[in-house]
């Protein structure tokens, strides 16, 4: 049963198309990976879908659970079961790691979230989620906050991405963890060796999915660069 | 009710212990309005208070080369509507020494108040004094209070001062602090206030890096939000060789608040190096988009920010 349902989405930044009518369906449960090259549009889908500030589609809609939420607000969409870790998750002065990790519910026991993601709970939770911790811990601090929520959709921006950058084996983890919890993943990546940890895959280019379907063949379409306006480093249609 | 027991309980509702009044191994220091109405010390503290027409004036010393356990507590108040309190404190930490100061300033009624306090700190050779200062204030906002120190601090001393003022009111609050760091010493001044309504705060901070190697940091954390008004001034001089000070301010603006910062730094030796750096504006966009992709409301998403910022 679908739980995400992306239909026609187009969305513009000033005068440029981002998106141009992307169409995408995840299932309950189901680890879906998006590939693409820089520019095309990946982060920008994870906004619209988030509901963050300035991302409202320009055409098209986006359902889920049956029930479509453009209009609803970040908050009101984390409360139907959606959530987001951010490509680079922000710093907070005086929130210690426990604090941030039971922001929502006081009764959780924050140390087997640590856990999950690979840090020792007696060396985080009295830390302060602000800039002493290193871009790896505050991106494990920020999977194992998600891990916590239980949530039904996570977004997960390029995990896989600059010098801080996880494992490929972290990302099995955190992902295994989400699908024991009965999470759907929307795993945002450009590297093709992680697509195909996922249960379907699918590839952007020039707003739209051009390739969908088992991980391993999307991976090996994105790798032979058949998309050819596209060098395979930036998207050349945005 | 005695005055004691009656700034006690004003004490106890401000979120404060009671109990520390009667441990024999804890000194404390209690003055509601002008009178002096309990004070104890312990070994190695010397504590001459007496009552003046205005308020207290207190000489506390720590002798040579004692550490005093236990944090001694400082508790001043006026209980009263109105009324006027003046401090007057003289601390003197004798040569390798250490002591940890905490203030409680509880004024819950205060409609037409002032409470004043003039310190003069000098730490000695290789001895370390902490002061945290906490403020309560009531919710009239009618209190004028105006904290002043002049602090020398000798070769390897350390001093760590945090005023907080984060419940209830501000009123208008003119903090003046004033630091003069020696050789290799240490300055450490974290301000942290939340102002509503029409609270005026006004901070200004100075350290003088005097000494060779000496460092500072001035932290100022404020929130204002309604008409509240801020204006937060943070000195630091260097001038002596190795001498190395930060000034880092941030504001917190929310409604029709007006928030300023003034980073003052004064470089007069080539070896020395001041930095500083100020923010001031509403709440970050990424931090609220992040805590209500947690499931946090907007209103809610504010209030974990601003009181992580003033923690």
């Amino acid at each position: 049963m679908a739980l995400l349902e992306l239909k026609g989405l187009t969305f513009h930044a000033g005068d440029k198309k981002i998106l141009d009518g992307f169409s995408m369906i995840i299932e309950a449960s189901e680890v879906h990976a998006l590939l693409g090259t820089n520019g095309t549009g990946k982060s920008t889908l994870a906004y619209l879908i988030m509901g963050c500030e300035g991302y409202k589609p320009t055409s098209g809609e986006i359902v889920f659970d049956g029930k479509a939420i453009n209009k609803l607000k970040i908050h009101e969409r984390a409360k139907l079961g959606i959530t987001m870790a951010w490509q680079e998750p922000v710093r907070f002065e005086g929130i210690s790691v426990r604090d941030y990790l039971t922001l929502n519910n006081k009764d959780l026991d924050p140390a087997h979230y640590l856990v999950m993601v690979g840090l020792h709970p007696e060396l985080y939770l009295g830390r302060m989620v602000d800039r002493c911790l290193s871009g790896g811990e505050r991106r494990r601090i920020e999977l194992a906050s998600l891990l916590a929520l239980h949530p039904r959709l996570a977004i997960l921006d390029e995990p896989d991405s600059g010098i801080d950058m996880l494992s490929t084996q972290d990302i099995v983890n955190v992902i295994s963890a989400f699908k024991e919890h009965g999470s759907s993943v929307l795993l945002i990546t450009h590297r093709e060796e992680i697509v195909i940890i996922a249960d379907k895959a699918s590839q952007i280019c020039n707003g739209k999915v051009i390739c969908s379907g088992n991980p391993a063949k999307v991976a090996e379409y994105y790798k032979s660069r058949k998309c050819l306006i596209c060098n395979g480093e930036v998207c050349a249609y945005v | 009710m005695s005055e004691l027991d009656a700034l006690m309980k004003a004490f106890g509702e401000a979120g404060g212990d009671k109990a520390i009044l009667e441990n024999h191994e804890i000194a404390h220091l209690v003055a509601s309005g002008h009178k002096l109405v309990s004070m104890k010390s312990v070994a190695g503290l010397e504590v001459d208070a007496k009552e003046t027409i205005s308020g207290i004036s207190a000489k506390v010393t720590v002798k040579k080369g004692i550490k005093i356990k236990n944090p001694v507590h400082l508790c001043f108040g006026v209980l009263h509507k109105k009324g006027t309190q003046k401090i007057r404190m003289d601390v003197m930490l004798e040569n390798n020494s250490s002591a940890h100061f905490i203030a409680h300033c509880i004024f819950p009624k205060a409609e037409k108040v002032r409470h004043i306090m003039d310190a003069v700190v000098d730490i000695g050779e290789g001895a370390e004094m902490r002061y945290s200062e906490t403020h309560y204030h009531g919710l009239y906002g009618g209190i004028k209070v105006t904290p002043k120190s002049v602090v020398k601090i000798g070769k390897n001393g350390r001093y760590f001062a945090d005023f907080t003022l984060t419940a209830g009111r501000v009123g208008t609050l003119n903090i003046d602090y004033s630091v003069e760091a020696g050789e290799n010493a240490v300055t450490e001044l974290t301000a942290r206030v939340f102002g509503h309504a029409n609270d005026y705060i006004k901070i200004k901070e100075k350290v003088v890096l005097e000494g060779k190697n000496s460092r500072s940091i001035i932290k100022s954390r404020v929130a204002i939000e309604d008409d509240a008004q801020a204006e937060v001034t943070g000195i630091t001089e260097g001038n002596a060789a190795g001498a190395r000070g930060h000034v880092d301010c941030m504001e917190i603006v929310k409604d029709r608040a007006v928030a300023k910062a003034i980073p003052i730094v004064n470089v007069t030796n080539p070896l020395a190096k001041v930095t500083h750096e100020a923010a001031i504006g509403s709440v970050d966009k990424r931090q609220m988009e992040t805590l209500m992709a947690h499931g946090l409301t907007p209103e809610k998403a504010v209030d974990v920010i601003v009181k992580g910022i003033l923690k």
